[in-house]
């Protein structure tokens, strides 16, 4: 079957946290995060160190705010967007705890939130970790921070910031009611400064194969957020959306587009990363499913498949989105 | 050479030309700052070998020289030097010999500001 | 096929899940470049203008200045470009240049300050992998290019200035 629903019975979001860097606490949603650092380098002497150190406070967190032990823990699965997730094992060192390392680009916290909740099925106590540094990503896929270039309005910013979950198989407020994995898609678009047009047509297709499978409507949610799509992205998408015969309303909203005000925070079309929609996802949706405030909830994690190497040969850019639908127990 | 007001505007007006040209470039096609770069060193060399950038010096100096065409005059203008006084050995060391000043302490000061610097948060 | 007929066929297959190669890339591609908002051009034009104008002004005065101590033009030229390769690298060192240059864009880019900053920039960023492996090799990632085609450029042109003296009989 191409186009299989994941169902789940028995996985539950327990626990979410989030842990940001200094632009992203002056956002909007920046009282909202669990802890922030003023200097992005979290204490540490080079990038790569902060990435890893702002993984391993969020994942403390996490384990702080669910009252357990790393013990209790049976299984981790994260990723980030450095040179073979180097940033999320390095967090995982010696914890003891068996790990999983993911890829998905900026999709990277819905996919962990896909496995995670196939983990819990079984009994699993899973915990999922998604992260990204601006610096880190920065140096690996354009330029040196400090050297001195223009960004097109239509690049986002990428966000420094991380969110991870707890799943169980413990009923609690929110459960995890069903996934579909994206299909990785190519649009044509080879901008590496315009992801949101190149993720914008995977996420319309996956959202549009989930709403085929199960016969339910926009209307049926009070929020359907995708990853990363930017300003850019998302308007693009609504476009496309409409062009099929899709009308996506006020309860569409984009993680890249909430973290940052885009009027003053000179960060382009939005935020983008891993950190992005799991940060986002953590400190600003989960609390209100969890709240009561929204009873249905689609996240589509949107990711673009893009290497430093596919850019400078200026390939095109494979996207692919992965959803999850949330629901108030 | 004598201080003179003119010369500053003068500096000022061709100076500010080339880089608006290569904005208008960056901005109006898909052209990146790298293509620029070495388009407009290339230019440098091309123009002095038509005679043109020469002339262009004497009347702005440094609006002129600055840029990076400046960059490709000299180039162009040190192989020229070189071949009169070595003939066709001068075609290989002229150009560098011309600019290693500027080279050398583009690498020299690259390492010093690595010793002393970080890069910062953004 | 017409626009509407395409489109109905898009959601068909898309409906009826199958995947074909469904989506006209070309015709999205194109969507995508004209509705994306470029950079609003004619501020641009001027920072880059004034920025870069005011650049080539300070290496006016340097020349003078340097006038004073050396009898040539062209070593006043070279020490003047050698000044503004430090200036700039000090800048991009603490942080600034980055910023101006966010706005100058060519304005900061076309002077020799662009290529300065080309080179402090890698330089300070890949302190962390070493000064070998990281610094010395990291250098000239992004003004490599100009030194490599700049230089084979002048080479080129030597062999024809070369042949055209000998023709000429001038040398």
């Amino acid at each position: 079957m191409k186009n299989q629903l994941l169902k789940f019975n028995s996985s539950y979001l327990h626990q979410a946290a989030s842990v940001v860097g200094s632009k992203e606490r002056q956002g909007p949603l920046g009282e909202k995060f669990d802890s922030f650092s003023e200097d992005d380098r979290f204490g540490q002497d080079t990038w790569e160190k902060a990435e890893t150190e702002m993984v391993k406070r969020t994942v403390e967190a996490l384990i702080q705010k669910s009252e357990i032990e790393w013990d209790d823990i049976d299984a981790f699965a994260g990723g980030d967007l450095l040179d073979q997730c180097i940033a999320t094992s390095h967090a995982m060192n010696n914890n003891g705890v068996p790990y999983l390392g993911l890829y998905g680009a900026c999709s990277t916290a819905a996919e962990g939130l896909i496995i995670g909740s196939l983990l819990a099925e079984k009994g699993f106590t899973v915990g999922t970790v998604a992260s990204s540094h601006f610096c880190s990503a920065e140096r690996q896929y354009r330029f040196p921070l400090e050297y001195g270039s223009q960004r097109t309005p239509t690049a986002q910013n990428t966000v420094t910031g991380c969110g991870s979950f707890l799943l169980n198989s413990k009923k609690s407020d929110v459960r995890v009611k069903e996934a579909i994995i994206g299909r990785i898609q190519d649009n044509g678009i080879s901008d590496a400064n315009n992801m949101g047009a190149a993720m914008a047509t995977a996420a319309i297709d996956t959202i549009l194969r989930y709403f085929k499978k199960t016969g339910r409507t926009e209307k049926d949610f009070d929020i359907i957020a995708t990853g990363d799509l930017g300003q850019e992205g998302l308007e693009l998408g609504k476009e496309y959306a409409k062009s099929l015969g899709l009308i996506l309303g006020s309860n569409y909203v984009d993680c890249g587009m909430l973290i940052y005000d885009l009027k003053t925070q000179e960060v382009g079309a939005g935020g983008s990363g891993c950190g992005c929609s799991a940060s986002v996802f953590a400190a600003e949706i989960y609390p209100k499913i969890k709240n009561g405030e929204y009873k249905n909830a689609l996240l589509i994690g949107t990711g673009a498949l893009l290497s430093p190497k596919s850019i400078i040969q200026n390939k095109i850019i494979p996207s692919v989105a992965h959803l999850v639908c949330f629901e108030r127990v | 050479m004598e201080f003179d007001i003119l010369m500053l505007l003068k500096a000022f007006l061709v100076g500010g030309a080339l880089c608006l040209i290569a904005q208008i470039l960056i901005d109006k096609t898909k052209l990146t700052p790298a293509y620029i770069l070495v388009g407009y060193v290339c230019s440098g060399v091309l123009l002095n070998a038509v005679g043109i950038y020469p002339k262009l010096i004497k009347w702005a100096g440094a609006g002129a020289t600055v840029p990076l065409t400046g960059f490709g005059n000299t180039l162009a203008e040190g192989v020229k030097e070189a071949i009169k006084k070595d003939g066709a050995f001068g075609i290989l060391y002229g150009g560098i010999s011309a600019t290693a000043a500027g080279i050398t302490a583009a690498i020299l000061f690259g390492l010093l500001w690595s010793l002393l610097f970080k890069s910062k948060n953004k | 096929m017409s626009r509407e007929l395409y489109k109905f066929c898009l959601f068909v297959q898309i409906i009826s899940a199958e995947w074909g190669d469904f989506l006209n890339r070309q015709e999205y591609i194109e969507f995508a470049e004209s509705r994306a908002k470029r950079t609003t051009s004619l501020k641009n034009c001027i920072w880059a203008f004034v920025v870069g104008g005011f650049i080539c002004v300070i290496g006016q005065l340097l020349v003078y200045a340097y006038m004073n101590v050396v009898k040539e033009e062209k070593t006043a030229y070279s020490l003047t470009s050698v000044t503004l390769v430090f200036l700039s690298g000090l800048l991009t060192g603490i942080g600034r240049f980055d910023k101006l240059a966010s706005r100058a864009g060519a304005g900061t880019l076309v002077p020799i300050t662009g290529f300065a900053n080309a080179v402090a920039s890698p330089a300070i960023e890949a302190k962390s992998e070493g000064y070998i492996k990281g610094v010395a090799a990291q250098m000239f990632v992004i003004a490599g290019p100009v030194i490599v085609y700049g230089s084979a450029s002048s080479v080129i042109y030597g062999i024809i200035y070369y042949i055209s003296m000998k023709i000429a009989g001038q040398i």
